[in-house]
């Protein structure tokens, strides 16, 4: 007999369809590999503090949910389902679906098939992690998560894997256990700077013992695994194995089931319909894995899908939210006759799926500006992506002339894509109504849809040609133009192009940044520092036929590129371009004979550059000829912070008595925003990265930062009154108050936010007693390398 | 880079702080009081009071320098301020006294002023130094990756000490275990090393100073030259190669030490006297309104 539905994976979208499914009377059964109901949230940090975001949505579900502890939560669940557990079953991997609606086949890791009419496929985004792939992988002292290190102790402990988790667990175990470590190569190359820094003392000094360049042949119930190393077999004793190899992302099993992804980015969402219905018809996916990553949502997902499948129609629990936002519009219609308005309106928007549109409505605000009123401002940091619903926008170019932009076009790419200032302002030309959309929700729109892609680009390119090149050029020349111009990519430390390589062709730099050097007395001497917004290899072009100079990406980098020819034919084309390119040149040789004459100041340029402030916009450096070490920044960085400091002055490189201390840079394409479920990570227009109130404290970002500059943290104590804290010495001293056991919000991300707070701006800095304490620009750097020599 | 507390924003503070100097000295000058010159006159009454006033003033940058919200300046503004002004109150003050000293309460409230201000001189000058002295001293690692390499020189040599007899186990555990400098901020600023060592001498152990690695250094030569096992000798001249490293490490972590604890030791001095003024300077204005 077949079930009505099948539910995969157990996590709060499984649990809340299936609470559902029950309610409504459906035939149905759950299938969990874990050995527990939510697996993922049984992986969270003991104690953790869950939040309840987004805030403004209603929770709709059978299952309770607030925000509390992962304890308190999993025990209410547990409690709700209790009378459904005869319909759930646990430790039971489903490892493929055949067949179509109504006759699907589930078939388990074990073997056992299972039939039903629809599935629900909740599995998350966490994976399953990977297993050792020896015989005995499952035998019983063999783990593959570690949830609390203190529990053991006395032990002799293998671990296997080399990245950040195996180092942290096996750092943790060795203080109180006998640990091992297996490496299936000769370093530890995955690993943050801090980890591998611990493990290779740790291996050094003897405290974890390391085989290298080795992996687990099988591993013997009775308590041994063997190891093929290096010179040969080995068998270790061990009371514990521990595999800590990553997790397999699920979209190739999703992709087994028939379910298409617009695009091999590994960013992208399956497509789905307003149902939550895949292109394989009665294959439902909700949950993280259909690209809502907040538990609320997940939930509210689970009970729609069982109502959908039920046959009713329900209002997603949005519904209400989208009718309050289009309230003031002057459309007057519907929900659903409004987002079809807007996307009859943005040609951009025309192939993008239903579901994935009313999301990113759904992040979006609709901002309605009068005539003259300004949209943003030039200079602005802002990155959000705007598109015009209704009405009328004026761009002000540099030289003054307006670009009039009409309904249904977009604006805002720029800063969008290439991470740097607002390039023009614009106002209003007419009453609008416009869509401004988060970067996060363009970027991935981006990613999944190559028509949005290419159109969002190819007006990246006539825009920056227009604003860089050839301002007065007609937009079908441009547009000609960006038909030719290629987006190519370089990886840190990439090189664009080598001196004395002939002149192919000019890059423009879209993101990133680069470095220019030459090659003279036999080393690299870095002559200058450009950034995105400008071009490279023009003096190729208009001088001599070969590059004078090599350019290196400092950090990720994308250019457009240019050919020679096509090039050529713009500077005959538009008047004045080669004059304005001339001067440009004209400029760069005279800069690069002044650091050629001194080449420590390009000494410190480099070494700056390797500390990723190539796509810094801002960051914290010391002058160590003033620095006392009073650590007074820190102090009023933790005193105007809720007691912790964002920065850490000791730590960090020093370089010709430059230091870089360990604090935000606030990148332009900030590597933390990347991965962070509530979208919590924000840009301000003056540039401050900054973590919103609604962080759910997964700790993403710490771990995506690779400066290490975030911190989880938790409330401290109060600080005293100032004045009778000097009089009577009573309550904690400024910068040392200690952090509250419970201050029932649990820990959450903080980092600096360049103190956008405070009227006076940077604490840090005007603290400093001595001056030492300075915040400036990459563009700036030149002018710190004035004072070397 | 960047301005030093002195060439703040063009030595505006200098200029003021001159200014407020001119102007006594002419009064000074100008003023033909019936009585010698002294702080019952009415330009003593208006020095004292504009001194008092500074003081005040300058204990009170203790308050701001804490205060980190504040938008009143910079606190770099503020010492610069503080310096020049500070050095001014001087001139006022030996104005106002018309130059009379006694074995009173007024001369102990001066004497305390003396001493704040020396000291805060002094102040300026090691904050001026040593920065950079401290930052060559490093070389451009600080001070926890120093500490980490002799913990990594320590664990290697007790791995190679436990290749050797009991002896050398012994050197090398009391060795780091008995390491000791800068323990309180005397101790830091005579830049000792205080480190002893248990060394065996015949049959027994005998704890030994062992500054700078010395004493282990000497007595490991001692034993390669007696060696005859040349894997022993192998592994003593390891040890002691390691023990050099140190020596080597811990000659600018001691002086880092000692340059750090110079920047602070002074404020000992500043900030409790500062106390003392106000104490003494409110007993004089009270003694002087009390026999007046
Ligand atoms: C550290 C951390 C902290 C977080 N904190 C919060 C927070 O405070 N608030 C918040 O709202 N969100 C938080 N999140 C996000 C939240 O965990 C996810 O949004 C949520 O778990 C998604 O639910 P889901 O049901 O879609 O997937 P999951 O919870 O991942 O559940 C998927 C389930 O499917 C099972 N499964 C996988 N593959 C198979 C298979 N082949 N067969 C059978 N079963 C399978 C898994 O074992 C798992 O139990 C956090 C995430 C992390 C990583
Ligand atoms: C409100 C501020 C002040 C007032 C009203 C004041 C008043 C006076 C008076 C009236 C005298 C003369 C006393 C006498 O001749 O017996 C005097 C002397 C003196 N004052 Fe002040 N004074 C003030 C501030 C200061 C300050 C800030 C200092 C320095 C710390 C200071 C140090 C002295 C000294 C050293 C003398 C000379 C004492 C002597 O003659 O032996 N005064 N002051
Ligand atoms: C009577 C006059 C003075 C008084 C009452 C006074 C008082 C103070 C006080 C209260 C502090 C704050 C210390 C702290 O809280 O950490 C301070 C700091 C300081 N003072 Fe003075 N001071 C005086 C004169 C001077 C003078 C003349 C100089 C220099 C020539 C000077 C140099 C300094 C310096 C360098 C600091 C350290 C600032 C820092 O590290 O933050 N002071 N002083
Ligand atoms: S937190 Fe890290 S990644 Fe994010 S902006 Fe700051 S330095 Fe860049
Ligand atoms: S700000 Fe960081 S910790 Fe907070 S939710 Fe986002 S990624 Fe997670
Ligand atoms: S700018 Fe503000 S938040 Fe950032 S490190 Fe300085 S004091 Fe802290």
């Amino acid at each position: 007999m077949s079930l009505e539905l099948v539910i995969v994976g157990g996590g709060p979208a499984g649990l809340s369809a299936a609470a559902h499914a029950q309610q409504l009377g459906l035939s149905w059964l759950l299938l969990e590999s874990g050995p527990a109901h939510a697996n993922t949230i049984q992986r969270y940090q003991k104690g953790k503090h869950v939040m309840a975001e987004p805030a403004v949505v209603p929770l709709r579900s059978d299952l309770p949910f607030s925000a509390g502890t992962r304890e308190a939560i999993l025990g209410a669940w547990q409690q709700g389902i209790a009378p459904l557990s005869g319909n759930i079953r646990y430790s039971a991997e489903v490892a493929s679906i055949s067949g179509s609606h109504p006759e699907f086949t589930l078939t388990l890791a074990d073997g056992e098939s299972i039939g039903a009419k629809s599935i629900v496929l909740a599995i998350g985004l966490q994976g399953n992690p990977r297993k050792l792939g020896a015989p005995g992988e499952d035998a019983s002292f063999v783990q593959y998560t570690l949830d609390d290190p203190d529990e053991y102790s006395d032990e002799t402990i293998v671990i296997v894997g080399a990245g950040d988790a195996a180092i942290e667990n096996a750092i943790a175990l060795s203080r109180n256990n006998s640990v091992v470590i297996v490496n299936r190569r000769d370093e530890f190359a995955r690993a943050k700077e801090g980890n591998l820094a611990q493990i290779s003392r740790a291996i050094e000094g003897d405290s974890i013992k390391c085989f290298y360049n080795s992996s687990v042949a099988s591993i013997d119930a009775a308590g041994s695994v063997i190891l093929n190393t290096e010179t040969g077999e080995t068998r270790i004793n061990c009371d514990r194995l521990i595999a800590r190899l990553g997790a397999i992302p699920p979209r190739h099993f999703v992709e087994s089931c028939g379910i298409g992804f617009p695009s091999d980015d590994p960013t992208t969402l399956p497509e789905l319909s307003n149902k939550y219905e895949s292109n394989v018809p009665g294959l439902y996916v909700i949950g993280a894995l259909g690209g809502y990553p907040l538990i609320k949502q997940a939930m509210n997902q689970g009970y729609e899908v069982a109502e959908f499948i039920a046959g009713k129609d329900i209002q997603p629990a949005d519904h209400g939210i989208l009718e309050s936002m289009f309230a003031g519009l002057p459309f007057k219609l519907g929900v659903d006759e409004t987002l079809a308005l807007i996307r009859r309106r943005a040609p951009l928007f025309t192939d993008v799926n239903g579901l994935v549109l009313r999301e990113l409505v759904l992040s979006s605000n609709l901002l309605m500006p009068k005539k003259g009123e300004e949209i943003f401002r030039k200079n602005d940091y802002t990155n959000s992506f705007m598109t015009i619903v209704e009405g009328e926008v004026d761009v002000e170019t540099d030289s003054g002339k307006l670009i009039r932009l009409t309904q249904g076009q977009f604006f805002g790419e720029m800063s969008l894509l290439s991470g740097r200032r607002r390039a023009a302002t614009v106002r209003a030309a007419t009453s609008c109504v416009i869509l401004e959309s988060p970067r996060r929700d363009i970027i991935r729109l981006m990613n999944s849809y190559e028509a949005v892609r290419r159109n969002i680009d190819e007006h990246f390119i006539v825009r920056t040609l227009r604003a860089g090149l050839a301002p007065d050029a007609p937009a079908d020349e441009l547009l000609a133009i960006a038909g030719t111009a290629e987006i190519r990519s370089f990886r840190s430390g990439d090189v664009l192009f080598n001196e004395g390589d002939g002149a192919d062709g000019l890059h423009l730099i879209r993101s990133g940044s680069v470095s220019v050097s030459r090659r003279i007395g036999g080393r690299d001497i870095v002559t200058s520092y450009v950034a995105a917004g400008n071009y490279v290899g023009e003096m190729g072009l208009v001088g001599q036929a070969s590059r004078s100079a090599t350019v290196r990406a400092t950090v990720a980098t994308e250019s457009i590129f240019l050919k020679a020819d096509v090039f050529m034919q713009m500077l005959e084309r538009n008047d004045g371009l080669r004059e304005r390119v001339q001067e440009i040149v004209r400029e760069r040789l005279s800069e690069n004979l002044r650091m050629e004459a001194q080449p420590e100041a390009g000494d410190l340029i480099s070494f700056l550059m390797q500390q990723g402030l190539g796509e810094a916009t801002d960051v914290l450096l010391i002058d160590e000829t003033l620095c006392i070490g009073c650590d007074n920044c820190e102090k009023a960085c933790a005193e105007t912070h809720g007691g912790t400091s964002r920065l850490d002055r000791a730590a960090g490189p020093s370089y010709a008595q430059v230091h870089v201390p360990t604090s935000c840079r606030h990148c332009e394409d900030p590597h933390c925003m990347k991965d962070c479920p509530p979208d919590a990570i924000r840009r301000a227009p003056n540039g401050e990265v900054y973590v919103q109130d609604s962080c759910i404290g997964c700790g993403n970002c710490e771990r995506n930062c690779p400066y290490g500059v975030i911190q989880m943290a938790s409330g401290k104590e109060q600080a005293p009154n100032l004045l009778s804290w000097i009089l009577t010495g009573r309550g904690a001293a400024p910068g040392k108050r200690q952090p509250l056991a419970d201050d029932g919000e649990g820990k959450k991300a903080v980092k600096c936010d360049m103190c956008k707070d405070l009227s006076g701006g940077p604490a840090c800095v005007r603290a400093c007693p001595t001056g030492a304490a300075l915040r400036m620009s990459p563009s700036e750097f030149v002018k710190l390398s004035k004072r070397v020599n | 880079m960047h301005e030093s507390i002195l060439a703040f924003r063009k030595r505006r503070y200098l200029w003021l702080a001159l200014l407020v100097s001119v102007v006594s000295i002419a009064a000074y000058w100008i003023d033909d009081p019936q009585e010698p010159a002294n702080g019952g006159t009415v330009l003593g009454y208006a020095l004292g009071t504009a001194g008092a006033l500074l003081i005040v003033w300058l204990a009170w940058f203790g308050v701001r320098k804490r205060r980190y919200a504040s938008t009143m300046g910079t606190v770099q503004g503020w010492l610069s301020a503080h310096v020049y002004l500070g050095l001014a109150l001087v001139l006022v003050v030996l104005l106002h006294t018309g130059f009379q000293f006694g074995y009173n309460v007024h001369t102990a409230a001066f004497a305390l002023m003396m001493l704040v201000v020396v000291s805060g001189l002094f102040g300026v000058y090691v904050y001026l130094k040593y920065p950079q002295r401290l930052s060559e001293n490093r070389g451009g690692v600080n001070r926890s990756e120093l500490i980490d390499q002799i913990e990594d020189v320590d664990t290697r040599s007790r791995r190679i000490a436990r290749q050797l007899p009991a002896e050398f186990q012994e050197l090398v555990s009391s060795g780091i275990s008995r390491l000791q400098f800068g323990n309180s901020m005397w101790a830091r600023l005579r830049a000792r090393d205080l480190s002893q060592v248990l060394l065996k001498r015949g049959n027994d152990y005998a704890v030994v100073a062992n500054p700078g690695q010395e004493a282990a250094l000497d007595w490991l030569a001692d034993q390669q030259s007696r060696c005859r096992d040349p894997a022993v000798a192998a592994l003593i001249g390891e040890l002691s190669g390691l023990l050099r490293n140190k020596r080597r490490l811990l000659k600018p972590l001691i002086e880092d030490f000692r340059m750090q604890a110079m920047l602070e030791i002074w404020l000992f001095v500043h900030v409790p006297l500062t106390a003392g003024l106000l104490v003494a300077l409110l007993s004089h204005i009270l003694a002087v309104f009390v026999y007046w």
